[in-house]
């Protein structure tokens, strides 16, 4: 059963490709896996049903899925699950053959449709032979899912949009007061298989029938008895394939399935069965009573639809072994006629281009055959001999005869409401055939197309007519082809009624599974052994049928009066109209928290978090008992020093309306966080902090010099004291939560364990920087894939019209690194043909950096670049040394990266974006790419040879110069964080430097156009104004970058 | 273990003021607020590993059982890097929408305009809920003009149905 449900996903998958090369054809080709799983099916009866002595066998498939739930892919085949596979295979193969004809080439989204109408015809087998109470849920929802995708097939018209919304809110709605019914009840019971729940249900309590009564609500939605019944009227918006397919054989059928399931082992819950009757009654005589008045066929059949379904309830949720019986023969029979009445409506669409019965004449002498599978069809439906529907309707008037006369009141009940509701049946019916194929007189002219009511019902009944046809109504020419499925089902109506008595012996055993020892059948001898037959002598049943037909046709005479009368009588209650308006109320409700909880922007929605957490983790800690008995009040003296400096310069940076200033005091907390470090024996710490630091500062100087000097001049600061207390609380809860969690810790540290893993199996004395690249490479590896993700994040942010793949770089600097050139002028029209300044002067001097000689004179500081031409190569040293280094000594591949991208800041802030172009022409990708390359492919390095992910190698001898060295995987993982930290920080440079100084550039020449053009050519003017303006922004801001640190670091005084 | 008053309180401090500064609209503000409370968390990570004593690099003369527990330290390391990621990035946010309004520091902060911003909202979501209802209502004409809107078995709109009834009836 499984290999057939992957059979079916996987042909589902590939449908709309062959779609493409087949066309309508394509629906011959699926139609072939439910037919053979129909032909499976069947040769699984002997295996199902029990030899001719053997009990009722059955076959089961069992693939454990979640054994801590209890839950398991198992699926199981017995009678009840046998029928319904048949029944859902056989019409599911028959409706898509019809499809073939049914549908042209030209119909929009076709693979689409055939891929999810074969889809769903596998989950309903799914959905029927599950055994696993959860997948059989999970399968349900799947074909709400389905069924929404199916009825909004046409998906350019609001009716059928409206109609797939209004079965799924209304399907899924009672899905999920099933979930938590089927969650107490598997809880109560303690398994999760139907079989067990059912042959040895938990005994009776408040739970029990709670849980049942939740999982009926499931039910009824699904087969749209009242309250719930309005969706399946609307849902006629479906093409008509899928209206015989869900609508009538199928998915409302699942409904019936699950009551017929749990029937045996719940049928004596308390409630059952005057809800199911009381319910079903209701549901068959309004859908009946709505048949009667509707003029479109196909909405007519969708009401007859509801008050089959109505009846289907009140037999198979009866809860006797009769009745059930009764009800596998009606929902077999009433699956048969009904599909094939809806596929009747779809030719009678298909060929007259209209439903409207008031419209169609003469069909049943144009069209012999269809009205006569029509004929049969109707005839099977209305209860009339020797049809299958006859045989089934005695079956439940016996059946409730008989237990009314047992004593059973509800017996009688549903005789007398199944009687009247038959009538009506029997009417609709009638009225059907008439209005389909009677031969009426129509004005010849149909009325005018402005005709107001009239030409907008056609268009809304008849809307399928235009996606099929041209506007020419009686034009399309009868199509034989497409009668092979009705006939097919009209064959199987005629035969399985006259072989009533070969099949009773099969559905008795579903029968046979009902408990015999319900209060009124006890001791009843003669009870349990009906059997299905056409004729069971003259007995009340047979007498019962022949008034309810005849009083059924009398009705059909009398429409006329009838009619009028039904229109005087009142809509008690429009359940439709009470779903709109909860639907419309449920939106308003939401329209309204959703203002009311999302109007004050990102701080409102930060202070609830906050206030969330206070009233959570603080309320807690104001319960808290253990109260840490042992604390100092300082680890060394200085620390109260740093504190109230650091705590001083944190309040003077929340007040602080300059930017700059604000900057430069959270700096001093985090440089005050490194002397910490440092004195508490954090040596990496402390050093990465202070390089984090002060690459931070020099970012943020990169990005605020275009800014305002103050912040928040659009948005005032509002609500001080409401943020004041706010901050307070969440400051105080930390300082408690840091507190009592010291207190409470019990274990000691691991440092110890940690120390001897580094040094014997990390081969590196550095402990912090061992489990960084080895003990926890894995959080390293993420830690790198962030700042990927960050850096790619800022360069977008930033390039905003594409990533500039070219270097910014000077011309002919390929000949210039040949030394000689050197203190050539560069032909770049930055500082070539000057005329206008002292560029000649520039000619004679000796270039300190390549890139320098972008900038104007006045902006260039020659003292930076003397220093930042002798720093530059031994920082990039010393980064190196740290990257090595780092394994025993305080460093590693994040400090020696930072190092390094402090080297390249230098660079770029003495000679501009051009000198960054030049000292290093690779893109930041490149190193980005190149670093995560090594740091996973060290990773992934380890599991060719063996050995786990990360998992390090080493190897370690004499050197002449540099003594013992051992040289490991990790150092290589290391090399990879030292390039991933470089890429972040050029990518950083260049973005949030490069690119910003060109577009500052742009935006001056667009701001002050014209103002320096002397006689040169503007547009190098221009670039040298630009790059004057800019190169200066940045030298002042270097000042600020470098004393901020030094006047800040030592007591936050600034 | 016993815990140091003094970080205690500074932790407190730095948590309570970033908070205090986060909850602005001014995206530099909130940067600012960003970074105190990341520093602060730092600090509260920090406090976990006890009091101060030798940096655990394993040289001669120091064992496992004297150094401080690295695992906070670890911890910090990769938080101090992330958060300088983060810092970069926001700034970029801050330029970038500062670059997209261009006037003085109008991008710089978390909503452009709040009443058009509500307004626009409130109008997608009108149209939204317009779009469904037209769905329904959709739903209900076709309902009603196929069953009950009419006489029953009458050609639609002719003055006459009986007559004609009585003539098709079989």
């Amino acid at each position: 059963m499984i290999l057939v449900l992957l059979l079916f996903a996987g042909l589902s998958a590939l449908t709309p490709l062959l779609t493409r090369a087949l066309g309508t054809r394509v629906f011959y080709l699926v139609a072939a896996l439910p037919a053979a799983v129909f032909v499976l099916t069947l040769t699984q009866t002997g295996a199902v049903l029990g030899t001719s002595e053997g009990g009722p066998g059955e076959l089961t498939d069992v693939v454990p899925w979640i054994p801590q739930l209890g839950i398991a892919l198992s699926f199981r085949l017995d009678t009840l699950s046998w029928l319904l596979a048949l029944v859902v295979t056989g019409v599911g193969a028959l409706v898509l053959v019809y499809c073939a004809r049914y549908f042209s080439d030209r119909e929009p989204q076709l693979g689409r449709f055939a891929a999810l109408l074969l889809a769903f015809a596998g989950t309903m087998y799914g959905l029927v032979t599950a055994d696993d109470i959860y997948i059989m849920f999970m399968f349900w929802e799947i074909t709400s899912v389905l069924s929404y995708l199916l009825i909004g097939h046409y998906t350019d018209r609001k009716e059928s949009r409206g109609a797939a919304l209004q079965a799924l809110l209304v399907t899924t709605f009672g899905g999920l007061a099933m979930l938590v019914g089927i969650v107490l009840l598997t809880t109560d019971a303690g398994t999760t298989s139907i079989a067990q729940l059912v042959s040895d249900p938990p005994p009776g309590s408040g739970l029990v029938t709670t849980a049942i009564m939740l999982i009926l609500v499931g039910a009824l939605s699904k087969s749209a008895l009242v309250p719930f019944h309005f969706w399946l009227p609307a849902a006629m918006a479906a093409p008509t394939p899928v209206s015989a397919y869900l609508h009538a054989a199928a998915m409302v059928k699942a409904g019936i399935y699950l009551i017929a399931r749990l029937a045996p082992g719940f049928a004596d819950t308390p409630g059952w069965t005057p809800v199911l009757v009381t319910i079903g009654v209701w549901t068959m005589l309004l859908g009946a009573w709505r048949s009667l008045r509707q003029n479109d066929l196909k909405l007519l059949l969708a009401y007859g639809t509801v008050s089959q379904l109505g009846f289907l309830t009140v037999v198979v949720g009866f809860g006797t072994r009769d009745a059930a019986l009764a009800g596998a023969a009606l929902l077999l029979g009433h699956a048969l006629f009904k599909a094939t009445l809806f596929l009747v409506v779809g030719i009678i669409d298909h060929d007259e281009g209209t439903r409207d019965l008031r419209e169609i004449t003469g069909l049943g002498r144009r069209r012999p055959l269809l009205a006569t599978v029509a004929f049969i069809a109707v005839a099977s439906m209305a209860g009339i001999p020797p049809l299958l529907g006859f045989v089934a309707k005695e079956a439940v008037l016996t059946a409730f005869l008989d237990a009314g006369q047992e004593g059973e009141p509800w017996g009688w009940v549903a005789l007398i409401g199944v009687a009247v509701g038959s009538i009506l049946t029997v009417a609709y019916s009638a009225r059907f055939f008439w209005g389909a194929f009677a031969t009426k007189k129509i004005p010849a002219t149909n009325p005018a197309p402005a005709d107001g009511v009239g030409a907008s019902g056609v268009a809304g009944v008849h809307g399928q007519r235009s996606q099929h046809h041209q506007p020419e109504p009686h034009g399309h020419k009868p199509d034989n082809l497409i009668l092979i499925s009705p006939l097919i089902l009209t064959i199987a109506t005629i035969t399985l009624g006259l072989a009533a008595g070969i099949i009773s012996p099969a559905l008795e055993t579903y029968a046979d599974t009902f408990p015999h020892d319900f209060a009124y059948v006890a001791g009843d001898e003669g009870h349990g052994t009906y059997h299905l037959a056409l004729w069971h002598g003259l007995e009340p049943a047979l007498g019962i049928s022949a008034v309810v037909i005849a009083l059924g046709l009398a009705l059909f005479a009398i429409r006329k009066p009838f009619a009028r009368l039904q229109k005087r009588v009142p809509h008690v209650v429009d359940a439709a109209r009470s779903y709109w308006s909860i639907v419309r109320a449920v939106d308003l409700a939401a329209a309204k928290v959703t203002l009311f909880a999302q109007k004050g922007g990102l701080p409102q929605y930060l202070g609830t978090i906050l206030l969330v957490f206070v009233l959570t983790l603080g309320g807690t800690t104001a319960l808290n008992r253990t109260w840490p008995t042992e604390f100092v009040l300082w680890d060394f003296p200085a620390q109260v020093f740093v504190a109230a400096a650091m705590a001083v310069a944190a309040v003077m940076a929340a007040r602080a309306t300059h930017r700059l200033a604000a900057v430069l005091l959270v700096g001093a907390t985090g440089f005050g966080m490194v002397v910490l470090f440092a004195f508490h024996g954090a040596p990496d710490l402390a050093l990465t902090q202070a390089l984090v630091e002060t690459v931070t500062i020099v970012v943020f100087v990169l990005v605020l010099r275009r800014l305002p000097q103050k912040i928040a001049q659009h948005n005032r600061p509002v609500r001080r004291g409401r943020r004041i207390i706010i901050g307070t609380l969440v400051g105080v809860t930390m300082g408690l939560v840091g507190f009592i969690a010291l207190g409470a810790r019990q274990a000691g540290t691991m440092s110890e364990e940690l120390a001897r893993l580094a040094v014997e199996e990390g081969h590196g004395l550095n402990v912090v920087n061992v489990m960084l690249v080895d003990i926890r490479a894995w959080d390293t590896m993420n830690e790198l894939s962030v700042l990927i993700v960050v850096a790619t994040g800022v360069a977008s942010l930033i390039f905003v019209t594409g990533r500039n793949f070219t270097i910014p770089r000077l011309r002919e600097s390929r000949g210039r690194r040949q030394g000689r050139e050197r203190v050539q002028l560069v032909d770049d029209p930055h500082t070539s043909n000057s005329v206008d300044d002292g560029g000649e002067g520039d000619d004679r001097q000796h270039s300190w950096l390549l890139g320098g000689k972008t900038l104007s004179p006045e902006n260039r500081s020659i003292i930076l670049e003397v220093l930042v031409r002798l720093i530059f190569h031994p920082a990039i040293v010393v980064s190196i040394f740290l990257l090595f280094a780092g394994h025993n000594a305080p460093g590693g591949g994040f400090a020696a990266g930072l190092v390094a991208g402090l080297a390249l800041i230098a660079r770029y802030l003495a000679g501009g974006r051009y000198e960054l172009g030049e000292t290093i022409p690779i893109g930041p990708g490149v190193l980005l790419g190149a670093g995560m390359l090594l740091a996973t492919g060290t990773a992934v390095g380890s599991l060719f040879l063996g050995a786990d992910v990360l998992t390090s190698a080493y190897f370690s001898t004499e050197l002449p110069v540099l003594g013992y060295v051992s040289f490991g995987t990790s150092t290589i993982f290391d090399i990879g964080v030292y390039l991933v930290v470089i890429g972040v920080v050029l990518d950083i440079l260049r973005a949030l430097g490069g690119e910003v100084d060109r577009q500052q550039a742009e935006d001056d020449v667009d701001a002050a156009p014209d103002d320096h053009s002397v006689t040169a050519d503007e547009a190098e003017t221009r670039g040298r104004v630009a790059s004057r303006e800019t190169s200066g922004a940045i030298s002042r801001n270097a000042g600020g970058a470098a004393s901020g640190p030094a006047s800040s670091t030592p007591g936050g005084d600034a | 273990m016993s815990a140091s008053l003094t970080l205690v309180v500074l932790m407190a401090v730095m948590y309570g003021t970033g908070v205090y500064v986060m909850l602005e609209k001014s995206l530099t503000r909130i940067l600012i607020g960003f970074l105190l409370v990341g520093n602060a968390t730092n600090l509260l990570i920090f406090i976990m590993s006890g009091r101060s004593g030798t940096s655990p690099i394993i040289d001669d003369g120091v064992t496992g059982a004297d150094i401080v527990d690295p695992v906070p330290q670890v911890l910090m390391l990769t938080a101090i890097v992330i958060n300088f990621g983060i810092t970069a990035f926001i700034l970029a946010l801050i330029y970038r929408s500062w670059w997209l309004s261009n006037l003085g520091d109008e991008g710089d902060d978390v909503i452009a305009d709040e009443d058009d911003e509500e307004a626009r909202e409130a109008d997608q979501a009108e149209i939204f809920h317009t779009s469904l209802e037209d769905d329904d209502e959709a739903v209900r004409t076709v309902l009603e003009e196929g069953g009950d809107a009419d006489d029953d078995d009458g050609v639609p709109h002719t003055r006459e149905p009986s007559e004609q009834e009585r003539d098709v009836m079989r």
